[in-house]
């Protein structure tokens, strides 16, 4: 079981800790005020100074997933088969209530036959995955192989646990996919912050989770095709469109199978109606 | 859990966050030549916490060219958990053994810190601690055989994370004997 609240204090001590290294801040009165509030801008730790007041205002713990709601809106999906994974991202870029882009690809690809998807605190994310990627690259340059799916999904749990133990932790979570480039094998890694990592035939990160994992459990099977997984996959979104407050602008969909990584074309204009 | 010569040490393969289960297949029992060591508490910290000794149980055993004794590694686990003692590990472990050279059953627990908690009964961590309290304290009796001890344990570990909203998912029990481990998977409840 996770139990976050040790982190908490830890995190406390680190903000604490921060605080005393940087300059006083000025901040204009009414504004602190405002920031004590449990209003939506907490949630808007994007902004430097912002999250400096916010840190000064609050006495309790700054912890990233009570005021990351928006990254709990980020949508990640993964389902194994037979012989493929498919990895699936929501399109949407959100800064707090604000989309700003609809065309935002979470997905990086780490070598010919392992794809990560994330979703997380904004500057973060990119920067894990593609400092992964980049890791990816230059083992198999150097070694003239690359790593399978689950040494990157173990490299990547060090890195991500290392960070979970520094001044300022990786915000992120992942989703990691692929096929082994020998055994043809397709597999599945779930990896959250906090840095658990768990080998899974199918799953989501953020508040897909709580749609998507029952329709899984009851509909998916070990033994699918890839035209089987995309449906299994349309069932997913088709609820998360009815159950979800916020539109998340379609998903970015890839498969990878023993011939390396696919686009995969998805329909995502279709309107589901409410049940 | 001590039998007459013997030990068994189980755990349930539940993953969740709070309530939601991420994986019902997330092994806390980890092999390290003769010993074996139980986490429970944070995942991230499980992982951690069984890689760190797996990395100084083989280089342990490439310096002394023998395998580690479940009493050194237990003070093992001690001092390295109590290295972290101002932002500690949050897992609770559980040591159980034979000593090589007397054969003798060898188990133990640990708070997060690295205190040592050693007994000649029996040893629950997690969340069901309680319900394992109860069950253990029922069910076990002194010097059970293998078989019967493999019954008492499984009994027990079923039955009290049934009663737990947090664990369960099925099982790992191994029946550690002198010249023979047998590991059993138990399917338990997916529910």
């Amino acid at each position: 079981m996770e139990d976050d609240s040790g982190h908490l204090n830890s995190l406390a001590r680190a903000c604490l800790v921060s605080l005393q290294a940087e300059a006083p801040v000025r901040v204009p009165r009414r504004r602190q005020f405002k920031l004590q509030l449990p209003c939506p801008a907490i949630g808007n730790d994007e902004n430097r100074a912002s999250q400096r007041n916010l840190k000064l205002a609050r006495t309790t713990a700054y912890h990233p997933s009570l005021t990351k709601q928006s990254a709990k809106m980020e949508v990640l999906l993964g389902i194994t088969g037979k012989d493929f994974t498919i990895i699936a991202a929501s399109k949407a870029a959100m800064r707090g209530a604000t989309i700003l882009k609809a065309s935002d690809d979470k997905t990086r690809s780490l070598n010919k036959h392992t794809l990560m998807a994330f979703s997380g605190e904004a500057g973060d994310t990119v920067q894990f995955a593609e400092y992964t990627q980049a890791n990816a690259q230059l083992y198999s340059m150097r070694n003239g192989t690359d790593l399978s799916p689950s040494a990157l999904a173990n490299f990547v749990r060090g890195e991500l646990a290392t960070s979970l133990r520094s001044r300022k932790p990786y915000n992120v979570n992942l989703l990691l996919g692929g096929v082994d480039p020998i055994t043809h094998k397709p597999s599945l890694y779930w990896l959250d912050y906090l840095a658990s990592l768990a080998k899974v035939p199918y799953a989501a990160h953020g508040y897909a989770q709580y749609y998507c994992l029952s329709i899984l459990d009851k509909h998916h099977h070990p033994d699918i095709t890839l035209h089987q997984g995309i449906k299994l996959l349309n069932l997913c979104t088709d609820e998360l469109k009815r159950r979800l407050p916020i539109d998340f602008k379609g998903m970015t969909v890839k498969a990878v199978t023993k011939d390396g990584i696919i686009d995969i074309e998805f329909d995502d204009d279709k309107v589901v109606k409410m049940a | 859990m001590v039998g007459k010569d013997c030990v068994a040490i189980a755990c349930d393969l539940r993953l969740g966050l709070q309530a939601l289960t991420v994986s019902n297949n997330f092994p806390k029992i980890f092999q390290y030549g003769d010993v074996f060591l139980g986490l429970t508490g944070l995942a991230t910290d499980v992982s951690t916490v069984s890689d760190l000794f797996r990395y100084k149980v083989n280089m342990y055993r490439l310096r002394e060219e023998r395998n580690i004794a479940p009493r050194t590694f237990a003070n093992l686990v001690s001092s390295s958990l109590y290295e972290r003692r101002f932002g500690p590990y949050f897992v609770s472990p559980v040591v159980a053994g034979l000593d090589p050279k007397t054969g003798e059953p060898f188990i133990c627990g640990f708070d997060s810190i690295g205190c040592i908690d050693f007994a000649k009964d029996f040893i629950v961590s997690g969340t069901a601690t309680e319900q394992l309290f109860g069950m253990c304290e029922n069910l076990w009796e002194p010097n059970l055989g293998p078989e019967d001890l493999f019954e008492t344990i499984s009994q027990a570990l079923l039955n009290a994370v049934d009663r737990d909203a947090l664990s369960g998912w099925g099982a790992h029990v191994y029946i550690i004997e002198k010249d023979k481990v047998t590991k059993r998977l138990l399917k338990g409840r997916q529910d």
